[in-house]
């Protein structure tokens, strides 16, 4: 038995939003078993996971807590992706984006004035562009491939983080713990409601993935962007230039990542510490798969996988599973998604048998042509 | 002194070697596997569970081979069954293979491990200096510099090796010339997963015989800028693979010794490293075009 693709004449339209339902239908399957397997309830444990998190409003507010990063992150590398840009380092540009936009109230903890917030924010962006400008620099310059670079540099960001809040700017207060002096109120990101902890970082998430969702359906730019990671030659002709497309796509996506750090740490934080993040940068690249690499679509995947944070807490109190249930979560997540694309622009067919399938005859046919995947 | 030092860098260094040797000939066949990081954990539990269970390193060994060739086959349903995105799907693989072996590692974090064995080959090694660092080694060393030979003689010496460079660098022609493209790649995915698992299998059975969560550390994607460096010839793979040793073991002597330089700047050393060298090597855009096979990363649908 073999599996044959067929090329669609057009892109299914229906498959594109069954697609990623269908992929969170299969990982809730494949979820089950692995609960079943681990000797738990599979529906109990599903709707600890899943349900449980959205039933107090104290967790709807974590939920907007833990969606913010991921959203403003993906949203990012959604452009990145979309132009053919493999930036997979926005880890790194959210821890240096939190540490350059902490610059202020570390430095200067008695200044109390209320421009502080926004220069925090601007220098936050501005960190996380310029960092994730390295790999644009690189690749744009020594053809250097910027996935590797990008990951490397989450490394060595990590690393500074690390320096710093044991170094430097270590808390002389803090009983020798590893963190910055707690910012003053002036520095800290207000929550949207008295009822929990969401902070303005959602609304920013909210308003990036709208921008930039607006750029990619009305504006040339976002045309530029699809051209050119369709086809970098077909852009060229259009006049449009894959060197300037890196650094765009690059700086943006590293500036909103830089955003999402400084946010994260004003907001829900309050200082800096070695560890500010669960690995949002990592779990993005999932929320922009499974938002189908649109700003939109990001929002509500950026909201599910935010679930999956918060289901792995809860499950770990309630049911006694390790949170590490999450991360699995989130892989066969990004699995799902990914096979499940295939549905849009190939018909899949089982043939049994495969001794005079058209196949075995084509292998001889001269007019061989490659499948072009576009996304 | 020296000696002591030169054993800790080809433990440092064999898994790298070995990890960038499977990635070589999955590109070499124009499949990118991203998902090097993932496949070596899963090695790496996979081997620490198996030798655990049975009390034998050297099953513990082939677990590991075991571990990340099945898991680089979930790599090659989706990107060549299903013509999934390559970059994507390797990244995805990395992603779920670092939260499934920590789930499946639990009950084994904080257990004293079992030690590969060195083999400690008679004669051979009664030669001063050469012998203590080069014939009374674990299995795994051995195994790397036989896999050096062995790919380079493969890729550039065997028929079916031409048939791998001819698909990674048109698989059109190949397929057109009655190779089968999809199955030549599934084997070079499938090798390039057993590579990566016998490097996870390498951490945890003889660099640090435990299992901790991500002890991998980024290793897997240095291998990945070793087959770059390297422009896809094993031999460079092992030159390359033992300058990243002595960078990572450099930092860790020059840390014990106090130098007044911060831990963590030396510890990012081996990673800044990596862009540097990836920088020297890719700034030729002839010349890495020349080296790269031309398919790689390209999806194939054999046409019907």
């Amino acid at each position: 038995m073999r599996i044959e693709l067929e090329k669609r004449g057009r892109v299914s339209t229906l498959f594109s939003i069954v697609s990623p339902l269908l992929a969170l239908v299969l990982t809730l399957v494949f979820g089950a078993l692995m609960f079943w397997m681990l000797g738990k309830a599979p529906l109990g444990a599903l709707y600890s996971f899943f349900v449980e998190p959205l039933l107090d409003v104290w967790s709807i507010h974590e939920l907007a807590v833990k969606a913010g990063p991921l959203i403003l992150i993906a949203v990012g590398l959604s452009i990145c992706y979309r132009s053919n840009n493999w930036n997979i380092g926005a880890e790194g540009q959210f821890t240096i984006g939190a540490i350059t936009g902490s610059i202020l109230p570390v430095l200067y903890p008695a200044w109390h004035s209320p421009v502080i917030l926004p220069l925090m924010l601007l220098l936050g962006i501005a960190g996380g562009a310029l960092y994730a400008g390295i790999p644009a620099l690189l690749k744009a310059r020594f053809n250097t491939n910027e996935i590797l670079t990008s990951l490397m540099l989450v490394y060595v960001a990590q690393l500074f983080l690390d320096w710093l809040v044991r170094g430097p700017w270590k808390d002389p207060q803090g009983h020798n713990f590893p963190q910055t002096t707690s910012f003053q109120p002036e520095a800290v990101l207000p929550p949207l409601l008295d009822s929990g902890r969401a902070h303005w970082g959602f609304v920013f998430a909210i308003i990036a993935a709208v921008a930039l969702w607006f750029m990619m359906r009305f504006m040339l730019k976002g045309f530029e962007v699809s051209v050119l990671g369709q086809s970098e030659r077909a852009g060229r002709f259009a006049g449009f230039s894959a060197r300037r497309m890196i650094w765009f796509s690059l700086l943006v996506s590293g500036g909103l990542a830089g955003l999402a750090g400084i946010s994260e740490v004003s907001g829900s934080i309050g200082h800096l510490q070695p560890s500010i993040s669960p690995g949002y940068g990592f779990t993005a690249i999932i929320v922009a798969f499974l938002g189908r690499l649109n700003p939109l679509g990001i929002i509500a995947s950026g909201l599910v996988l935010a679930l999956t944070y918060l289901g792995g807490e809860a499950a770990q109190l309630s049911i006694g599973i390790s949170d590490k249930a999450s991360r699995v979560f989130q892989g066969l997540l990004l699995f799902f998604v990914l096979s499940c694309d295939t549905l849009i622009h190939y018909r899949i067919r089982l043939v049994l048998g495969s001794a005079n399938s058209p196949a075995a005859k084509s292998a001889v046919s001269p007019s061989n042509q490659t499948a072009e995947v576009t996304r | 002194m020296f000696e002591a030092i030169l054993l800790t860098v080809i433990t440092a260094s064999t898994p790298l070697v070995i990890a960038a040797l499977g990635e070589l000939v999955t590109e070499r066949a124009g499949v990118l596997n991203l998902g090097v990081e993932g496949m070596m954990i899963m090695g790496a539990v996979a081997a620490f569970a198996a030798a655990k269970m049975t009390g034998s390193p050297y099953i513990g060994l082939l677990g590991g081979i075991a571990g990340g060739a099945l898991f680089s086959l979930l790599f090659g349903f989706l990107t060549l069954t299903l013509v999934a995105n390559q970059v994507a799907t390797g990244l995805a693989l990395t992603i779920l293979g670092l939260g499934l072996s920590g789930q499946l590692g639990e009950p084994f974090a904080g257990q004293p491990g079992l030690p590969l064995p060195d083999i400690v080959i008679p004669g051979l090694s009664q030669i001063p200096f050469f012998g203590k660092v080069l014939f009374s080694q674990d299995l795994t060393f051995y195994l790397s510099i036989a896999l050096v030979v062995g790919v380079n003689w493969f890729l550039f010496k065997s028929r079916t090796g031409l048939k791998v460079r001819a698909i990674g660098d048109n698989h059109a022609s190949a397929h057109a010339l009655g190779i089968s493209v999809i199955r030549t790649r599934y084997l070079a995915v499938i090798f390039g997963g057993a590579c990566a698992g016998l490097a996870g299998a390498q951490l945890s059975l003889v660099y640090t015989p435990q299992w901790v969560e991500n002890m991998s550390a980024g290793r897997g994607w240095i291998a990945l800028a070793l087959v770059v460096f390297a422009s896809w010839r094993p031999w460079r793979v092992l030159a390359g693979g033992y300058l990243f040793g002595a960078v990572t073991i450099g930092q860790l002597h020059a840390q014990a010794f106090g130098i007044a330089v911060p831990s963590q700047l030396l510890s990012a050393l081996p990673y800044i490293a990596t862009i540097v060298v990836l920088i020297i090597i890719s700034h030729n855009r002839r010349t890495t075009l020349i080296n790269t096979p031309a398919s790689l990363g390209k999806p194939f649908v054999p046409d019907r």
